[in-house]
């Protein structure tokens, strides 16, 4: 319950004046606003958020600088306060922010490159639980293989990126190392996983996001091994099989149902 | 002094390490809960391995206690059960506001002292302990602006509160130094009317003036070590109301775990021996 007295006028008034970008406020604070120490709690409110983009935003930052990065997250909070304070989940919606952002429209890829810096947050703030062994599915005769079902692991991400080279630009950006070379324009996917708590990270092929898509809407192996080949005819299902168990993609497999 | 924790740290992600391998005696933490908020990895796994050897305490920043409402209820719930994983040792919170109609401030925001305003503190706070099922410590914040409409001083506001609610108080020197400074009053003699019953947990912390307005305006800005003033004003305040658990509180500008381990040692050494300092 909110309440409507004093208290409460007091704090709409004082919330409106953090955010107010003209000196316009309610008469009954403008005593308060006319006060140079108002900027104290205006610049602390916006550096909290502002930071809190920064540090959740590392390879976008690292891309633009920190005076772009810090720039447009001023516009951007100034229209979305953090809704909870857990300021590690501010700024979820930031991808979509850039995407519309003028300023970013020469940077076509700084969408995908922040949807890649979420991921590493989600990731890394996930439920923890057991990932599924690679031994846990050799077992299973080849006619149940196809009947079962794949869990993926509460934090792993993965996605597919038809423009750009989003996973190249992202993992040469998501650290201080240097890299040489040109990169090759060209769709990408990428693939987060956190096995044994820490994150990790590896480029994944059309195949193997289709493959993921399918387990993670409820498909079974037989409806998820179809929906890859029919995006990449070619594709090498047991590798890829190998290599996502091996990533620690999976938390369960469910023999069938 | 008992062997209750004495003299601790607040403790940051940079420091982990050589917080998990530091074994002084009555070293103690803090963090604030909502970092540690999160459904699981290895923030968690940071935490607890910190609290496998050190007893820690949560201060929170998030509640907003100050606030015309009641606290919200999925944080409250998400508190409650990171205190049920961490065993704290102590919980504490700001008489200030930060959440307002569903909007996160990152800041401890202030509001005129009213008897109205005590009354709905003193629920949610009550509500606060009654969720957690312990007593809480609640923290006086710094000031910067003149409000129109107190109706208590600062000191008997907080003494009511602690005696309607059965709340503990966390007394923050450097906070005392800094409202002193900007609003016009004597530390000392804001200090010598706290009441000292309640006091949980004293903090102590580092203030720059104001980038544009300099001297005129003091920033509890927690980037730097504690100003010698207020270890002045600490140690008075430990001879008068003896030892309590006391934390070094550096968000910013982070030095060595060292150099912050030799500021806490200076103020276990007070809490052991408060005259021999001050001789």
């Amino acid at each position: 319950m909110i309440a409507s007295g004093t208290l409460a006028r007091f704090q709409d008034d004082f919330a409106q004046a953090l955010l107010a970008t003209d000196a316009a406020a309610s008469p009954a604070l403008a005593a308060v606003k006319a006060q140079p120490a108002f900027a104290i709690y205006r610049n602390t409110v916006m550096k909290g958020c502002i930071d809190a983009l920064q540090a959740n935003y590392p390879a976008v930052t690292r891309l633009v600088g920190d005076e772009w990065l810090r720039a447009a997250a001023a516009v951007y909070a100034r229209d979305a306060l953090p809704a909870r304070p857990m300021l590690l989940e501010y700024g979820a919606d930031f991808a979509d922010f850039l995407a519309q952002f003028n300023p970013a429209a020469e940077l076509p890829y700084l969408p995908g490159v922040a949807r890649l810096d979420r991921f590493w947050t989600e990731a890394h703030a996930a439920a923890s639980e057991d990932t599924l062994a690679p031994a846990a599915v050799t077992p299973l005769a080849s006619g149940n293989f196809f009947r079962a079902r794949l869990q993926p692991h509460a934090a792993t991400r993965w996605a597919w990126f038809a423009d750009a080279p989003i996973y190249t630009i992202w993992s040469r950006n998501r650290s201080d190392a240097v890299f040489d070379g040109d990169i090759e324009w060209q769709p990408e996917g990428a693939l987060l996983t956190r096995p044994g708590d820490s994150v990790q990270w590896c480029a994944l092929d059309r195949a193997g996001c289709v493959f993921l898509d399918t387990c993670a809407a409820g498909g079974t192996l037989a409806d998820a091994a179809q929906a890859a080949l029919a995006v990449q005819p070619d594709a090498d299902l047991g590798r890829l099989m190998a290599r996502l168990l091996e990533a620690g993609v999976f938390s369960r497999l469910d023999p069938n149902t | 002094m008992t062997h209750f924790p004495d003299a601790g740290l607040g403790l940051k992600p940079r420091h982990y390490d050589a917080a998990l391998a530091c074994s002084t005696a009555g070293l103690w933490f803090e963090v604030h809960p909502e970092n540690y908020m999160v459904a699981g990895g290895p923030r968690l796994a940071w935490l607890e391995a910190i609290r496998g050897r050190h007893p820690v305490s949560l201060h929170g920043v998030a509640l907003s206690l100050a606030a015309d409402a009641e606290p919200d209820a999925a944080h409250l719930k998400r508190l409650v059960e990171l205190a049920r994983r961490v065993e704290p040792v102590l919980i504490s919170e700001h008489l200030a506001w930060s959440t307002w109609r569903g909007a996160y401030h990152p800041d401890l925001l202030p509001f005129p002292r009213t008897t109205q305003a005590l009354v709905r503190i003193s629920d949610n706070v009550s509500r606060t302990q009654d969720a957690l099922q312990r007593r809480i410590a609640v923290e006086n914040p710094s000031h910067y602006l003149k409000l129109d409409g107190h109706e208590w001083s600062e000191t008997e506001f907080l003494q009511e509160l602690a005696h309607r609610t059965g709340c503990g108080l966390l007394l923050d020197v450097n906070n005392v130094y800094v409202s002193a400074c900007n609003m016009g009053y004597s530390a000392e003699d804001y200090l010598d009317a706290f009441p000292a019953e309640p006091v949980m947990e004293i903090h102590l912390a580092g203030h720059a003036p104001d980038p544009n307005l300099g001297e005129a305006l003091l920033v509890d800005s927690h980037d730097a070590p504690v100003a010698a003033e207020v270890w002045v004003l600490y140690e008075r305040l430990i001879r008068r109301i003896g030892a309590r658990p006391t934390l070094i509180e550096r968000d910013d500008n982070l030095p060595e775990f060292g150099v912050l381990l030799a500021e806490r040692d200076r103020a276990a050494n007070i809490l052991r021996d408060p005259l021999a300092e001050a001789a």
